[in-house]
């Protein structure tokens, strides 16, 4: 597990992996000279550990600023020979496609790997993108692992098959394959290209002539994926019931027929080339099965594909019968393609199709009778999270302010903008740094009737990744509206990567600050920082601010509440129980109900605040805010 | 259980609490003493509140999926009671063996006044009504005991391994951790799983 298992010395070896930890040690493995990513869930991990093996291993690794950056990047030290790997999250996909669209046509020169980790049910994103559709769309063969072993694997194989075709290879990982964990067999560190070197004659051109040469290259690939030892089969040779799957799929299906009892007369056909499809091997199946079953996350891509591939043959496959999310067959609880596969839907689906009968598990009835009503969890800013004094000084100066304004927000932690623990203060969550392009156009109608203030919020991460064009749009183009940059000093959603504003990069080297106040006054934008700890002042910042006109910058700054935790010793804080006066005082419990830290607690037996020492990070900023001064800070200073 | 062969381990809790750390560790253990592992964490949650999993499955024989199936857990490590209830609900039965952290940890709609925390000792009450065993440890509290208050999650992970559920010696767990950290931190986090240890070590004791 963790960072020692990838520095594992001896071939062989058997050791715990995360799939994210597997698809690091499978690029050192295969030499790679170059790493990059900007951070992202689930596969953030990946360029987390390149970063740390960097030096050990002779490659360099970054976190670019976003991701077609990143991918620009890996390409160019494909083209000068070196190995290359670009770690993104789908959405993160979307912003590379252009560039990814383009590298395709040029084609590369050493293994160029896209990592892409697709989040099926949306655990730690937005939404719940299926990367595939996006890679066929470029016209790249894309790798599916159905376990760590095999992420590793695949990378390595990855790389040998984009030297092979000089095309980039997407590997598509999940969040269940991505963070789950398995034992993993090590193998050898090859030493890769170390001479790095584009000759004169070389081009890496984007032309529309070399369609035909992409197409002949996926046709290659098409025709080299019947034999490739990631697509197999298993079961009986003349299964008339094929299950069709891809990646944990694959888990799930073999545990659901052994279950069933139906281990020995349904096949599985494995695949692990999802683009393009291995089409002599499929037709061979279809040909002698009566029914197939598709399983694979999010969307039905192989499902269609393979569809489509039967409806070429039709003469060929008829009467088989397809079975997947198209006929409702295989649907989780919210219907076909949404959220994840799992162990239950999968057996039931599989039940359904080979008329055996399946009891679903009846779990919790005890809990409806003898507990109905537990309460549910939502997310909440952590304790002593500099940012929820942040949502709290902009629900303050709004009231202050008294006109009706519009607050767009962004994703991360601040997405929790939209829900209790911030104040519901956002009225829009979209892409990365989509919140300032949407406050550009709201800030530029004053002269067609629209005159509500403007605010967009912004993390400091993504004001490097895509706030910049927005803002010189705004300045350019005379919009008005106050971005405020909730700054906590790193990248705090995926773990704590770094990024332009906090100098230190990847491999752990210190560098060069570039700080969002010396961003914005480059860009000619009025700009002032705060920190949120001093909720009194930050209000009145943000008030001002809001009455000011043009496009302007607040930054509230203050280092997340994790990594202080974890760097310094902060005084205690406490409640004075003798002076806090619960229900008298007509603070309706602020600590407890209104500002609600989760670690402003109620003691129930004395019907007084407490707070709870173990989850408290120290922030302090609960003492300036009781109404009777009852909260306090030991030794009486303010946190610093 | 038709699950004969494979121990299905749920570590459950809150964001914050270390779940992640203590299935690797009981993960990495079970590796090191030649099982075949399968982890599956949903840790999107961490850090902000949310509701945290971690299953964990170990067999000799076949490596399976990183989702234990509903009502197929054999063994529930729950940091804290409300999270160890819930988990209990969907992933439990009546052969399944808690072991859980007493403190509770209150959810947001609890603070702000839109639900009660159900009392501690009804909680106890239906999960050992509802369970093969239950073991509740003051875990949080022994961690605090032992200097690391953030250790909740070594004293379960101690508790796990005192329990006898793996056939794996806490020597093994501990080396484990002696992989993973030095020095002060790890004579703390020795200190926390041992105080764990020891709570199951020795029968009929911290079993309320």
């Amino acid at each position: 597990m963790s960072f020692i298992s990838l520095l594992v010395d001896e071939p062989g070896r058997n050791v715990l992996m995360t799939g994210n930890e597997a698809v690091a040690r499978g690029a050192v493995e295969a030499g790679i000279g170059y790493a990059s990513s900007y951070p992202g869930s689930p596969s953030v991990e990946i360029l987390a550990n390149l970063g740390r093996l960097a030096q050990k291993f002779n490659h360099y690794a970054e976190w670019s600023v976003n991701e077609k950056v990143a991918l620009e990047g890996a390409a160019a030290a494909s083209f000068a020979g070196l190995r290359a790997i670009c770690v993104m999250k789908p959405n993160g996909l979307n912003v590379a496609l252009d560039s990814l669209a383009s590298i395709a046509i040029s084609g590369i020169k050493a293994g160029l790997v896209l990592v892409v980790g697709d989040d099926p049910a949306g655990y730690s994103s937005t939404n719940e993108e299926d990367s595939r559709p996006l890679e066929k769309a470029a016209h790249i063969p894309v790798l599916e692992p159905g376990t760590p072993q095999e992420a590793k694997e695949m990378t390595l194989f990855a790389f040998e098959l984009s030297e092979q075709i000089k095309l980039p290879v997407a590997l598509r990982c999940v969040t269940r394959i991505c963070h789950a964990s398995a034992n993993v067999i090590v193998g050898p560190v090859e030493g890769g290209c170390r001479e790095p070197f584009i000759g004169t004659d070389e081009r890496f051109i984007t032309n529309v002539a070399l369609h035909r040469v992409q197409e002949a290259k996926l046709a290659r690939v098409r025709h080299m994926a019947d034999t490739m030892p990631f697509n197999r089969y298993t079961g009986p040779e003349d299964a008339k019931t094929v299950v069709i799957t891809a990646g944990v799929g694959f888990m799930y299906a073999r545990e659901a027929l052994a279950e069933l009892g139906l281990a020995a007369e349904v096949g599985i056909l494995k695949l692990g080339l999802t683009w393009p499809l291995p089409e002599g091997m499929l037709l061979k199946y279809l040909k002698t099965a009566e029914k197939v079953i598709f399983i694979e996350e999010i969307e039905p891509f192989i499902e269609e594909n393979v569809m489509h591939l039967a409806a070429q043959h039709l003469m060929e496959v008829y009467p088989l019968r397809f079975y997947g999310q198209k006929s409702g067959h295989v649907a989780g609880q919210y219907g076909p393609g949404i959220g994840e596969m799992d162990p239950e839907t999968v057996t039931r689906a599989l039940a359904a199709v080979c008329g055996k009968s399946y009891t679903p598990p009846v779990a919790g009835e005890f809990l409806k009778d003898a507990m109905p009503d537990i309460p549910s969890r939502e997310r909440a800013f952590c304790a002593g999270c500099p940012h929820r004094a942040s949502f709290w000084a902009v629900k303050s100066a709004l009231a202050l302010d008294g006109r009706s304004p519009v607050v767009l927000g962004d994703i991360g932690c601040y997405t929790l903008g939209l829900t209790r623990t911030g104040f519901n203060l956002l009225q829009t969550v979209h892409a990365m740094g989509s919140g300032v392009g949407m406050a550009c156009g709201l800030g530029r109608l004053a002269d067609y009737g629209f005159h509500q203030p403007v605010i967009a919020l912004v993390g400091d991460s993504t004001f490097y990744h895509s706030a910049l064009p927005a803002l010189l749009n705004a300045r350019y183009n005379k919009s008005s509206f106050l971005l405020i940059v909730l700054d906590n000093e790193t990248t705090a959603m995926t773990g704590h990567q770094p990024h332009p504003g906090i100098g230190k990069n990847a491999m752990g080297e210190e560098g060069l600050k570039i700080t969002i106040e010396s961003v914005a006054t480059g860009l000619g934008l009025p700009v002032t920082v705060h920190d949120p700890y001093d909720v009194e002042g930050a209000t009145e910042a943000v008030f001002r601010s809001l009455q000011a006109e043009g496009p302007r910058v607040l930054v509230l700054r203050r280092a997340c509440a994790l990594v202080a935790a974890h760097q310094g010793k902060r005084p205690r804080v406490y409640v004075d129980q003798d002076l806090c006066i619960a229900d008298n005082c007509g603070c309706n419990r602020f600590c407890n109900h209104v500002f609600a830290c989760v670690a402003n607690i109620w003691d129930a037996a004395k019907n007084k605040a407490v707070i709870d020492e173990v989850l408290c990070n120290r922030c302090g900023v609960c003492a300036g805010l009781c109404p009777v001064g009852a909260i306090k800070v030991e030794g009486g200073g303010r946190v610093d | 259980m038709t699950d004969v062969g494979v121990h299905n381990i749920i570590v459950t809790g809150v964001g914050g609490q270390g779940n992640v750390l203590a299935s690797q560790v009981i993960a990495t253990a079970a590796v090191e003493s030649g099982f075949l592992v399968s982890v599956g964490e949903t840790f999107g949650a961490s850090q902000r509140g949310g509701s945290v999993m971690s299953h964990v499955r170990v067999s000799r024989e076949e490596a399976y999926g990183p989702l234990i199936p509903r009502s197929r857990a054999s063994v529930i490590i729950g940091f804290e009671p409300l999270e160890t209830l819930r988990t209990l609900a969907v992933y439990g039965g009546s052969d399944t063996a808690v072991i859980m952290n007493r403190r509770p940890n209150y959810p947001l709609g609890v603070l702000l006044g839109d639900f009660t925390y159900p009392d501690v000792d009804r909680i106890t009450e239906v999960i050992r009504a509802n369970s093969r065993s239950l073991t509740v440890l003051e875990a949080t509290e022994l961690a605090v005991a032992a200097g690391l208050p953030v250790g909740t999650n070594m004293v379960m992970t101690g508790a796990f391994a005192g329990s006898g559920v793996l056939p794996i010696a806490a020597e093994t767990y501990e080396a484990v951790l002696g992989g993973l950290f030095s020095g002060e931190m790890l004579a703390s986090n020795l200190k926390a799983f041992r105080a764990g240890l020891g709570t199951v070590a020795a029968p009929g004791e911290a079993r309320n």
